[in-house]
């Protein structure tokens, strides 16, 4: 009873700061998404003045054109992997960064790893066009220190993508496996060595498991944006930049099919958390 | 089992002599205390012999083999931390089962010396808990277990009762010690509590900035210390400062008092003088004349009650020295009385000046 008491006087009290919090998500977030939710279920965009029906059509193409599936399965996969490289170069680097650096350099190599969010997506997408196109900066750099000659056209292609997205997804990875990494007492590491655990033993058995929240919270953070991703895949992919994600932004800018983006845009929702909600227990169980 | 040898130990960071040429023998089954204030290097010295750390000169061996190169994964030790470092993701039992796992050792076996060791800590029952449902003094037991089952060489504790409460320390005392002499390891024991490296060493290496001040049995370093550090660090010690005449010091205003015990140092030089507060008979009269005994005036400035014994702090040619009495029931002396002290020569210790 007092406790009950207690918890309501500490919800009115803390009612004002969440106000502005809730009335913002409510407005900003809430309304559009209800608004695109209604969309998904009309035969025409209201606006442009045509009559307008109910309709399952939009959610029905997802299921009668293999083209959707196809794409859906290839932005997974895209996912997946841009994940992947995420956690194979965004790892080592928080685990240099809270276990082997201090003070000023690790500042320095910080900075370094935030920079890319401080620069504008487009810039950054642009600059790699420069570096991966033939006659780019990698194939110039390449050709001018090899005594034969290579040809480097990553331009408009998949590893392109792959790497525009690692690019722009990395510092998540890196920011919330530093974060558990440096919560983890060296003392630990230390006592896994005493029993005769070698580095590697050490790192599968004490830190990876410790570290485990940040490196799940990290690959949550990447996957599902990248899933959905539509920037890197048109500029970097070209031809081959086709995915689930372009798709959607099509029927938004350049079709003018809200109602069918709309009903791609949930389905992708859905997908990804029924795949976060079955990998959630077998991620904490590995934690 | 083994003994441990080091030999001409040094280890510098930056500028800073962490340690300063050490040496000491740690012999087979013993249970030796590092002691020293912080900052000392007995820490370091420790991560030497562990192999956290490598001497930047010098030789260390366990049981006759040379490892001062060696990682210390390959070094065969077994190690208690200050934070008992148990491995929060796993279970008591897994935890103590992790150096026979990294070592591919088979389940079965893992199985039956996990138990044992668990036991030998007085926790069978609680293998399934996670660290954080334990009590620290749990905690302590099953890193001591996790440490031992391994069947280390030698076994290392960094101040492993610092975190704990008094009387759960002392309980731990008596255990680690029990433990210790049921397995019979050589056992290392850093720690800044003189009380802990007196009550439960065979063995005692004071350290002070990086150097091995006196080692010895306990009773020994106590009774007969070699500088005015270890007399005041290891115990209480009232000092007198003085030239050496032979056979004791005569103090700046001439009064002689002589030692019994200690250094042989030739007439004239600068030399101090020890005395434990115990060893101080206080009265109010000077007493029956008795030949050779040290006897000094001054005036009780304080008293300061303990239950057992009090302190009683004297006043004599600017020098405030302690004394300490046993509560016998005798009457107490009161603040600002005239007093005498007397203690015999061989409760006297002569220094030589540092």
């Amino acid at each position: 009873m007092a406790a009950a008491t207690a918890s309501r006087n500490g919800l009115r009290s803390a009612l004002p700061l969440l106000a502005p919090a809730y009335l913002w998500l409510t407005v900003a977030i809430f309304l559009p998404l209800s608004a695109m939710v209604f969309f998904s279920f009309m035969t025409e965009l209201p606006l442009s003045g045509k009559p307008w029906a109910f309709t399952l059509g939009n959610y029905a193409a997802f299921f009668s054109q293999s083209l959707y599936l196809t794409l859906l399965l290839a932005s997974l996969r895209l996912g997946l992997e841009v994940t992947l490289w995420c956690v194979v170069i965004g790892y080592p680097a928080a685990y240099v960064l809270a276990k082997v650096l201090k003070g000023r350099s690790r500042e320095a190599i910080f900075l370094l790893v935030i920079l890319p969010f401080w620069s504008n997506g487009l810039v950054r997408i642009f600059s790699w066009a420069m570096v991966l196109r033939e006659g780019g900066i990698l194939d110039t750099a390449l050709n001018a220190m090899l005594p034969f000659k290579i040809n480097i056209d990553l331009m408009y292609s998949y590893p392109a993508v792959i790497i525009g997205l690692v690019h722009s997804y990395v510092p998540y990875m890196v920011l919330t496996c530093y974060l558990t990494l440096q919560a983890i007492d060296d003392s630990l590491i230390e006592a896994g060595r005493s029993l005769g655990a070698s580095r590697l033993q050490v790192l599968k058995r004490v830190i990876i498991p410790l570290s485990m929240p940040g490196l799940v919270a990290g690959a949550a953070l990447i996957f599902v944006p990248v899933v959905g991703s539509f920037m890197e895949p048109r500029i970097l992919g070209g031809r081959t930049g086709t995915f689930y994600g372009t798709v959607i932004e099509d029927q938004f800018v350049a079709v003018f099919n809200w109602p069918l983006g709309a009903a791609l845009s949930f389905i992708l929702l859905a997908v990804v958390l029924v795949i976060l909600a079955i990998a959630s227990p077998v991620l904490r169980r590995a934690a | 089992m083994a003994g441990v040898q080091v030999s001409n130990v040094s280890r510098s960071f930056g500028a800073h002599k962490a340690l300063d040429d050490v040496s000491i023998d740690f012999a087979d089954g013993g249970f030796y205390a590092l002691l020293g204030p912080s900052g000392s290097g007995k820490t370091t010295l420790l991560r030497q012999i562990a192999g956290f750390d490598f001497p930047d000169s010098g030789r260390i061996a366990i049981g006759g083999e040379s490892v001062e190169r060696v990682p210390v994964e390959k070094r065969r030790i077994g190690m208690v931390f200050q934070n008992y470092a148990l491995f929060p993701n796993m279970s008591v039992a897994d935890n103590v089962a992790f150096g026979l796992s990294v070592r591919g050792e088979a389940k079965a076996v893992i199985a039956t010396e996990v138990q044992r060791a668990l036991a030998l800590v007085q926790l069978g029952k609680l293998g399934g808990r996670r660290p954080h449902q334990l009590s620290g003094g749990q905690r302590q037991r099953v890193a001591l277990a996790r440490a031992i089952v391994t069947k280390p060489r030698v076994l290392l504790l960094d101040e492993p009762l610092g975190a704990l409460d008094k009387a759960l320390r002392v309980d731990m005392q008596i255990e680690l010690k029990r433990i210790q002499r049921e397995i019979g390891i050589t056992t290392i024991f850093v720690t800044h509590d003189q009380e802990e490296a007196l009550t439960m060493s065979d063995r005692i290496g004071i350290l002070r900035d990086g150097r091995l001040v006196q080692e010895g049995p306990p009773e020994e370093i106590y009774n007969r210390p070699k500088s005015e550090f270890a007399a005041t660090f290891l115990g209480d010690a009232n000092i007198f400062r003085g030239d050496t005449t032979g056979n004791g010091i005569r103090l700046a205003d001439g009064t002689a008092i002589a030692a019994g015990a200690g250094a042989t140092l030739a007439a004239g030089a600068k030399a101090s003088c020890a005395v434990r507060p115990e060893r101080i008979r206080i009265a109010t009269d000077a007493g029956a004349p008795d030949g050779n005994a040290n006897i000094l005036k001054g005036q009780v400035s304080k008293r300061i009650f303990a239950g057992n014994n009090s302190t009683y702090f004297v006043e004599r040619a600017g020098q405030t020295l302690k004394v300490i009495v046993q509560n016998t029931g005798m009457e107490r002396l009161a603040e600002g009385q005239d007093v005498v002290l007397r203690w015999s020569p061989e409760s006297t210790v002569l220094i030589a000046a540092n």
